[in-house]
């Protein structure tokens, strides 16, 4: 069994905090605007979300790597 | 780096396999003393010699501070060049990053060709066609290193390239995808990691990196064998390792003793503390503080200081006089390593550029309970959340300090400082400007 999880690259990470507004059940930003994301394995519809916020990261930081269920 | 003088060894803990004699860069006596490289050919692409197998039979683990096993991360960079068909590269850590170390300086003063021949060694087990090592620009280890490297090319003894550049001395750039970035672009900054350097480092290829005395070990374990190297030290990590002492002892300097050693018998082969002593910090300013109580009889091994919250990371043991405000220093060198960052992720650009004000306040007993909790507060989301691990070494510096001097943190909330020492005790290195805790019309303490 395996799921996918949120990443983000953090040197292209400039802070735009689009992925807290798009996905706040996964992401939260940090008081200088960075993310904290939530490093779990997402269930059902988060996907769909999370892909959408991947999509509209302005500096493409963000992915969604498969990893082993755990 | 830093002005430590060499103290004597000790007979006493057994051989001394690093500083044994100080053979210095002649290449003939480096052969009268050590004897030859004892070569067995360059491997096979995506094939790893049979000195991987020693190497790995020894249990010789990274000494520049991650304490991995390197016979693995020998096996890891030949595994991934079957993968990617590409020859791998070796590069030889010989930054020493950590300004209270000098421990990779002496031993390239003491036998720099050990180093280079661990690292032609390496090279052919694996199947490396050139090496690259890195030293600190402008200093000693770099002239010798290329010294040393300039009379094998003229004896001819290798069958390989070495060459030796030197890095820009910030703190980031001896990190491991920083110095591989160096190397093959010229880059001194860390890259987001995966991939990891052993599958893509140097221009992509799989590349070993390794610190300059875990290749010497290579060097030794190639010549004497696996059982002779775990003839000595803790089982977990066997064989020897050096470290730099230095704060409050009689003797300041590097030390070549069996992993697993105590830090009583460490402080006392440096000439012993002098005066009391309150708290060390181990491992480096990427390291962490310890209580002097709770660590001077444990084993300086990856699980034996853990019990107090120490780690052996690059061998850097500092004993900290009960006179010192740990948390003045403290702030001084989260300051330095704050402006360190490469500043290319922003919880450590950021977050560590706030840590250092908070712990400036603190040290200056400007601060109010609420702010230090806010400190508490931003060293809980740092870690982990950077490219590399710079920031995750500089919060462990700080958040230790706090905890091992609770009573101080205490007594600065109350305006009152308990140290009454009146100048730096950790090396900030010079040229670098740190903002001192002080403000105008404050006396620096």
């Amino acid at each position: 069994m395996s799921g996918k999880v949120i990443t983000v690259d953090r040197i292209k990470c400039d802070g735009f905090g689009t992925c807290a507004q798009l996905l706040p059940e996964r992401v939260h930003l940090d008081e200088w605007g960075y993310p904290i994301i939530d490093p779990t394995v997402m269930h059902g519809d988060e996907g769909k979300h999370a892909k959408r916020a991947v999509a509209a990261c302005p500096r493409l930081a963000l992915s969604l790597i498969k990893v082993a269920a755990r | 780096m830093s002005a430590l003088r060499e103290a004597a060894p000790s007979p006493a803990l057994g051989e001394l396999r690093l500083l044994g004699e100080k053979v210095g860069v002649d290449l003939t006596r480096h052969v009268a003393v050590h004897e030859t490289n004892p070569t067995r050919g360059r491997s096979r692409r995506g094939h790893a010699s049979d000195l991987v197998t020693e190497i790995e039979d020894a249990g010789l683990t990274g000494r520049g501070g991650g304490w991995f096993p390197t016979g693995r991360k020998m096996r890891a960079v030949v595994g991934a060049v079957k993968h990617n068909r590409k020859d791998p590269f070796v590069v030889v850590n010989a930054m020493e990053g950590e300004p209270a170390a000098s421990k990779d300086a002496t031993l390239v003063q003491y036998n720099p060709h050990l180093v280079l021949d661990g690292a032609v060694l390496a090279a052919e087990a694996i199947g490396a066609k050139s090496i690259t090592v890195v030293a600190h620009r402008g200093g000693r280890t770099h002239t010798a290193l290329a010294r040393a490297a300039a009379q094998r090319a003229s004896a001819g003894i290798d069958g390989i390239d070495i060459s030796v550049l030197d890095a820009p001395g910030r703190y980031v750039a001896s990190e491991e995808s920083a110095l591989a970035h160096f190397v093959g672009d010229g880059i001194a900054l860390p890259v987001t990691v995966p991939p990891r350097v052993f599958e893509s480092g140097v221009r992509r290829r799989p590349t070993l990196l390794s610190n300059a005395e875990t290749f010497a070990h290579i060097a030794l374990i190639a010549r004497h064998g696996s059982q002779w190297f775990r003839g000595v030290g803790d089982p977990s990590a066997p064989g020897t390792l050096l470290v730099s002492v230095s704060g409050a002892v009689g003797s300041p300097g590097v030390i070549e003793v069996p992993t697993g050693t105590t830090i009583r018998t460490i402080l006392g082969l440096a000439g012993g503390t002098t005066g009391s002593v309150h708290s060390f910090v181990t491992g480096g300013y990427g390291g962490s503080w310890v209580a002097a109580s709770e660590a001077i009889d444990l084993p300086w091994t990856v699980e034996g200081l853990r019990p107090a919250g120490g780690v052996p990371g690059a061998g850097v043991l500092v004993a900290v006089p009960t006179d010192t405000c740990a948390l003045v220093e403290t702030a001084r060198v989260a300051r330095w390593m704050a402006g360190e960052s490469a500043g290319q992720c922003g919880p450590c650009r950021f977050g560590l550029a706030s840590v250092a004000e908070g712990l400036e306040h603190l040290a200056t007993r400007r601060t109010s309970s609420a702010e230090v909790r806010l400190l508490e507060q931003r060293l809980g989301i740092i870690p982990g959340r950077g490219a590399c691990r710079h920031p995750d070494g500089v919060v462990r510096f700080a958040a230790t300090a706090l905890t091992v001097h609770e009573s101080e943190v205490v007594a600065h909330l109350s305006g009152r400082c308990t140290g009454t020492r009146r100048t730096a005790l950790l090396p900030i290195p010079s040229g670098v400007t740190a903002i001192p805790v002080s403000r105008p019309g404050e006396e620096w303490r």
